[in-house]
């Protein structure tokens, strides 16, 4: 197989050399643990808060506002029970129709009728058809009896921005508590937390080359929280459970480097993103942009290649060791098409040939050109095997 | 990632059968675009009554298109009588297995050579045609899951829904599901489904499905009639996108043709909610 020209970062990312020299010493010498009394571990406890002042940097929040996670989907689950435990009296969740599933379907069960579990309503916020959020919708949903807003910063499937700091604006004026998954975001553009009206953030490591395994999640200092892993004290009794010293460290690193390599991220990242895009489009008749270009992350893009099938896509494309993703319903788990391109209304003719790609600061232009080398032959021959679109590409010609 | 099989990967890479054959002698198209797979099979009898030439077009997985491609291998050189026999476990054991969520490929492949066949004799497909829907979200019949569970002796609804996609969207059908594997399994109902269930609020799948048929049969033969035609984009709950294509693009009193009849017929025979938007001249939708 050729070389791997990896652009599935929305997916995880590539461990970066430096984080993996940073996580070293934890798995050799010091391998103490950081709530130890004695020097040996208690040693180790500096580099735990070493790591969070690094990760607190990045997102310009306060140390003491961090607690390290297993992922970001216990952040999310921490976020929001957090948020339900502490206004035991509302009972109405605000999110999206395209978040992540780990907040989506947290929230769908939350507002499942079942057994020995608190019935919670849920408003999902439709999207228009680049992916966008209506403000003023936000606004009519929010109630006196919602208890909190999740809404994620940037889309996995789409990579567009939805707008954090006015949504946040709202909620705070309504007195509402507010989360965001900020898993995508989070590295792929500059957040300032201190500035921001938000009260709660959930981001991942293994998005921002650390590895898998850790997390995050910010909790504005006086926002009231109730634990969702309940054990020890470690994380000022906010997270039960030993801290993972070398994930912990990994991420400190990964968001010393995510800083660093902001601006590489918007310029450079960007411009091989742009590149692609237009290749691909201008290879392959029929094909769209999911999603609003404009407010959109500079790694990602979504593109549709009409009357094909995205699981058919990324396996030709897999022959030449591009890997990419799909929201077609083969890929996604289920035999419906993914939500976010549902959401859209993207049309089914077009949702199934959905293909996202996200890069990283470690694509080249070589790897770009190359895909937009091999991938309008590939459309063309599974439209020659496919049945429809025939007058339609006929008639583009 | 699947796990494919060699054969599979072969068949999908480099299929030897696409295309399409001048005024073929069987003819028959199975599944369709919204369900995110479709395929039509072609072919041609010599004069001794086998299967000449045959050809398919499929849209779909790497499964759906290696299993049309084995398909044809197997029916190739066949009388009618002999490839009316091919099962989809000939299709998935041709290509050295497919995986269990994938089966419903196979399905597909033995499905299409059924209609071409019934459609060929002139006589019923029984699958389709004498069936009862069961999944309206796929459009699978109780005839169809009947004969998969049999032949298959799947023991669960998810064994069904890997074979047949019934079941697989909303989950409506689940009950029904049930009642028939336990018909086939001799055994009673675990719990007899109450004959008067609340309808369900239909899903976006079953929806579509419902506005296509619709569509297809009550609104576009009245506005081929007048040299124009219309195609449905998309639907949103209620909410029902379409674009008016040939005359009706240009027409000036399109929006009357909109409310006045497409809109009606949908709220009359779907769901008296739907509002229809034209969409057809926005730049986006090309």
């Amino acid at each position: 197989m050729d070389k791997v020209i990896y652009l599935d970062n929305n997916a995880t990312t590539a461990v970066a050399p430096e984080v993996r020299d940073a996580m070293e010493p934890f798995l050799r010498e010091l391998y103490g643990n950081p709530s130890s009394i004695h020097t040996f571990g208690g040693r180790v406890a500096h580099y735990v808060e070493e790591a969070r002042e690094r990760v607190a940097h990045l997102l310009g929040a306060d140390p003491s506002e961090l607690i390290f996670t297993s992922c970001g989907t216990e952040s999310d689950n921490a976020a929001i029970r957090s948020a339900l435990g502490t206004s035991p009296e509302r009972h109405h969740i605000v999110a999206t129709r395209v978040e992540h599933p780990a907040v989506r379907n947290l929230c769908q069960l939350l507002a499942t009728p079942g057994p020995g579990r608190a019935h919670y309503r849920l408003t999902e916020l439709p999207v228009d058809a680049k992916g966008m959020l209506d403000l003023g919708e936000v606004d009519r949903v929010i109630d006196d009896d919602t208890a909190v807003v999740s809404v994620m910063w940037a889309n996995n499937e789409t990579g567009v921005i939805f707008p954090i700091e006015e949504i946040g604006a709202l909620c705070r004026k309504r007195g509402v508590l507010f989360h965001t998954d900020a898993v995508q975001a989070v590295g792929k553009m500059p957040i300032n937390l201190a500035r921001m009206p938000v009260d709660m953030l959930s981001l991942s490591g293994h998005k921002l080359h650390a590895p898998k395994g850790i997390g995050v999640l910010y909790v504005r200092r006086g926002t009231r929280f109730s634990p969702f892993i309940v054990g020890g004290h470690q994380e000022h009794n906010r997270r039960g459970g030993t801290e993972s010293v070398p994930l912990v460290a990994a991420l400190g690193k990964a968001a010393e480097l995510a800083e660093k390599n902001m601006a590489v991220e918007q310029t450079r990242v960007g411009a091989l993103r742009d590149r692609l895009e237009k290749g691909l489009l201008a290879g392959a008749p029929s094909a769209m942009v999911n999603g609003d270009r404009e407010h959109r992350l500079p790694n990602t893009t979504n593109i549709s290649f009409e009357f094909v099938e995205g699981e058919a896509i990324l396996l030709m494309l897999d022959q030449f060791g591009i890997c990419a993703s799909s929201g077609s319903a083969c890929t996604s788990g289920s035999l419906e098409p993914s939500h976010v391109m549902r959401a859209m209304g993207v049309p089914f003719t077009a949702a199934h040939g959905s293909i996202r790609f996200s890069l990283s600061v470690y694509n080249t232009e070589e790897e770009i050109d190359r895909v937009i080398e091999v991938l309008p032959p590939i459309i063309r021959r599974l439209r020659e095997i496919s049945p429809f679109g025939r007058e339609k590409l006929a008639a583009a010609k | 990632m699947w796990d494919y099989t060699e054969k599979v990967k072969e068949h999908f890479l480099h299929p030897k059968n696409v295309g399409e054959i001048p005024n073929p002698d069987l003819d028959a198209t199975v599944g369709n675009i919204t369900c995110g797979d479709a395929l039509r099979l072609m072919a041609k009898l010599d004069k001794t009554g086998r299967i000449a030439e045959a050809k398919f077009q499929t849209f779909g997985c790497a499964s759906a298109i290696a299993s049309s491609d084995a398909l044809i291998d197997l029916i190739k050189g066949k009388t009618l009588d002999e490839a009316a026999k091919i099962t989809n476990d000939d299709i998935a054991r041709f290509l050295g297995g497919l995986p269990e969520a994938k089966m419903h490929c196979s399905v597909m492949g033995m499905e299409a050579l059924q209609k071409a066949i019934a459609t060929y004799r002139k006589t019923p497909f029984t699958l389709e045609d004498e069936g009862k829907i069961v999944c309206r979200c796929f459009g699978v019949t109780d005839k169809l899951i009947e004969k998969v569970v049999r032949e298959h002796n799947l023991r669960t609804i998810e064994e069904v829904t890997h074979y047949t996609k019934a079941g697989g969207g909303c989950g409506g059908c689940h009950r029904e599901i049930e009642a028939i594997l336990a018909r086939a399994h001799g055994r009673a109902p675990a719990q007899a489904a109450p004959a008067e269930r609340a309808p369900r609020a239909m899903t976006n799948l079953q929806r579509i499905n419902r506005i296509q048929e619709v569509i297809a049969s009550e609104i576009r033969p009245l506005l081929q009639a007048d040299g124009g035609d219309i195609e449905l984009v998309d639907v949103d709950s209620t909410r029902v996108q379409v674009a008016f294509r040939g005359h009706c693009a240009y027409c000036r009193v399109s929006d009357v043709t909109l409310k006045g009849s497409v809109e009606a017929k949908l709220r009359e025979l779907v769901d008296p909610e739907i509002v229809v938007e034209d969409v057809g001249d926005k730049p986006s939708k090309r």
